[in-house]
């Protein structure tokens, strides 16, 4: 066994991959929130309600239906998505026109209650959800073993960004969004539908964070305070890499879990502040944030 | 304060120091309810809603008077209660130098999270106190002093001013009284003072304020520091009555519950936080059996009172009335 700094390979690459997970998480996340602030200029405080929600979809699917991993996949993003474009269209399209902190208060509300009713449910315990066999087991890489499972959640989340950020930066699609963020009235004005185009970005914000949450399941228990111990970090995240990049929050979300993992290995017990941390010193020397624009 | 001076306002209001009648008649009533529930109802309770209402009022400052929502008022309410019940059990403080340190390690806290938070307006301000308030949140999780999990507990009601014994419920209720009382109308004085009306221009457009020469940002932390002194003393005062700190006092849910007690009696009105305080935590009371169910009525009256009232309770009373509550 050889050794790194004075800590054993296996131990630094471990913490090293338990940080690029959680790292693929912040981005997913954030990467949501990001989309939805550019849309709807609110921030969804409700985003780790519907990671958790997306976690329980696909539990509930394989307990009560027998559908299995891979359908979830593609099943608990949908649903959960549809809920959220149920929710932006009875509640949160009331709120555009007021003070964007109306918005964050009704979207808190929303999280405290799709917490509280799954708790009511299911108990704060936690629940199982198996790998799927195809990826259970593990890859020796020589200096350490790769759970074949966990190489799959990277792989998923990076291409899952990446996809995200091509449609929204590549596609035709993707540059009314960009315009509509820019100029509303004026898209309106050349016969686009911007109030859906709205909601569907509302959608497929949570889809994301749904789909997040199934990728997560196997990993953390299924369990009602998932979501929101993952996103308080995720706003520190935002903060860091500053509002209105895709790539921007990509890069913050990934890089930020990999620090996190190294902090756990060499100093373990700032693991869980240093993000704040970096998001203090980020706030003292450029407060628009890595990548955000000038305001 | 050089007394009471009648002053004649606009048209045809009076008021005396810087009350509208109406808000004299309420300020009156409050106080001969202060007096007099304890008769009718469990003293702790009350106490409890007091420090409740002292906190609510303390972010009301913020929320109500400068239009900053912070989202992280928890890690000065606890701060302060940490501060006060380690130094009353550890270093045998009295009650009242117990409380004053609480409201000093708010304040020092609010300087150093005030300074970082107010560079950023509106939504990134709400993010950045929440997200700071978490890393205080896992400092008190893992600081030697706080007992983690455990929190500190059984911290003796000391004696106030080191004579007067403070174990009966009813001598502990008074200190409680006085307390809200002094925070209240000194709350009340920052807002009616000429600072309190440049806060209030920034609430309403803060271009203009720095138009007109006004440092913006400097009213903002001084405004901050205020809250989170007051926030500070109510965390304290809370360790001292009920002689225990614990992690739910840093947790953010502890944030989002004062955000509710001031939205849902009413932002920007000088009695509302008292009045959302004392519903949010009878509610409480009386849900705590239902478990999870308290998470959810919480979250529900956020989410109608953001889409029907966002006047808060008093307000809607206010505007009914045509008064200033």
């Amino acid at each position: 066994m050889f050794s790194i700094f004075g800590v054993p390979a296996p131990l630094l690459f471990g913490q090293l991959l338990l940080g690029i997970i959680n790292g693929a998480f912040y981005a997913m996340l954030s990467l949501g929130l990001a989309i939805i602030f550019g849309m709807l200029n609110i921030i969804n405080f409700a985003h780790g309600a519907f990671f958790m929600m997306g976690a329980f979809a696909a539990w509930m699917l394989l307990s009560y239906a027998g559908i299995g991993y891979w359908p979830a996949l593609i099943l608990s993003p949908i649903i959960v998505g549809i809920i959220g474009v149920i929710l932006e269209k009875t509640l949160i399209s009331r709120l555009y026109k007021l003070d964007h902190l109306y918005g964050l208060l009704l979207t808190f509300g929303l999280a405290l209650v799709i917490e509280g009713v799954f708790r009511n449910a299911y108990g704060s315990s936690g629940l199982p959800y198996r790998i799927p066999p195809v990826l259970a087991g593990a890859t020796n890489l020589g200096f350490m073993f790769l759970p074949n499972y966990r190489a799959w959640v990277v792989g998923a989340a990076l291409f899952v960004c990446l996809a995200t950020w091509a449609i929204i930066e590549k596609t035709s699609l993707g540059a009314t969004l960009r315009a509509a963020t820019e100029n509303a009235p004026l898209v309106q004005a050349f016969g686009v539908n911007v109030p859906r185009l709205i909601t569907l970005t509302f959608g497929g914000g949570i889809a994301l964070a749904a789909l997040a949450g199934v990728l997560a399941a196997p990993i953390y228990s299924v369990n009602p305070n998932m979501g929101s111990n993952f996103i308080n970090t995720v706003f520190a995240v935002v903060v860091i890499g500053g509002m209105g990049s895709i790539m921007g929050s990509i890069v913050t979300g990934f890089a930020l879990g990999i620090v996190e993992g190294l902090t756990k290995v060499f100093y373990p017990p700032g693991s869980a502040t240093v993000v704040f941390v970096i998001m203090v010193i980020i706030l003292l020397v450029r407060p628009r944030g890595l990548f955000g624009k000038a305001a | 304060m050089a007394g009471m001076t009648l002053v004649a306002g606009y048209g045809r209001q009076i008021s005396i120091a810087g009350y509208s009648r109406p808000q004299l008649v309420a300020l009156l009533i409050m106080v001969i309810l202060v007096c007099v529930l304890p008769w009718v109802l469990y003293p702790v309770f009350l106490m409890k809603v007091m420090c409740f209402a002292l906190f609510a009022c303390a972010l009301n400052l913020l929320l109500g008077y400068v239009g900053l929502l912070s989202f992280g008022h928890a890690a000065f309410f606890g701060m302060g209660s940490y501060v006060a019940a380690w130094v009353a059990k550890s270093l045998g403080a009295s009650a009242e130098e117990a409380i004053l340190l609480g409201g000093l390690a708010g304040a020092v806290l609010g300087l150093i999270i005030g300074f970082l938070s107010i560079r950023l307006a509106g939504i990134m301000f709400a993010m950045i106190t929440l997200a700071l308030a978490q890393m205080i949140y896992f400092f008190c999780l893992q600081a030697p002093f706080t007992g983690g999990e455990d929190g500190i507990q059984q911290v003796p009601r000391a004696p106030l001013f080191g004579i007067i014994n403070m174990q009966p419920d009813m001598s502990v209720y008074w200190l409680v009284a006085f307390i809200f009382i002094v925070g209240f109308v000194f709350i009340h004085r920052i807002v009616h003072s000429p600072f309190g009306q440049v806060l209030k221009s920034i609430r309403e457009n803060e271009p203009r304020a720095t138009s007109l020469g006004y440092l913006t940002d400097n009213y903002k932390l001084i405004a901050f520091i205020l809250s989170t002194f007051l926030a500070g003393i109510a965390g304290g005062t809370k360790a001292i009555v009920f002689g225990i700190a614990t992690l739910t006092d840093v947790h953010y849910s502890m944030s989002g519950e004062v955000v509710l007690m001031v939205l849902l009696g009413g932002m920007g009105t000088i009695f509302g936080p008292v009045v959302g305080a004392l519903i949010i935590t009878a509610m409480e009371n009386y849900l705590a059996q239902f478990g999870a169910w308290v998470t959810v009525t919480q979250g529900l009256i956020f989410i109608v009172c953001v889409l029907a009232f966002r006047r808060g309770v008093i307000g809607e009373l206010a505007a009914k009335l045509k008064i200033s509550l």
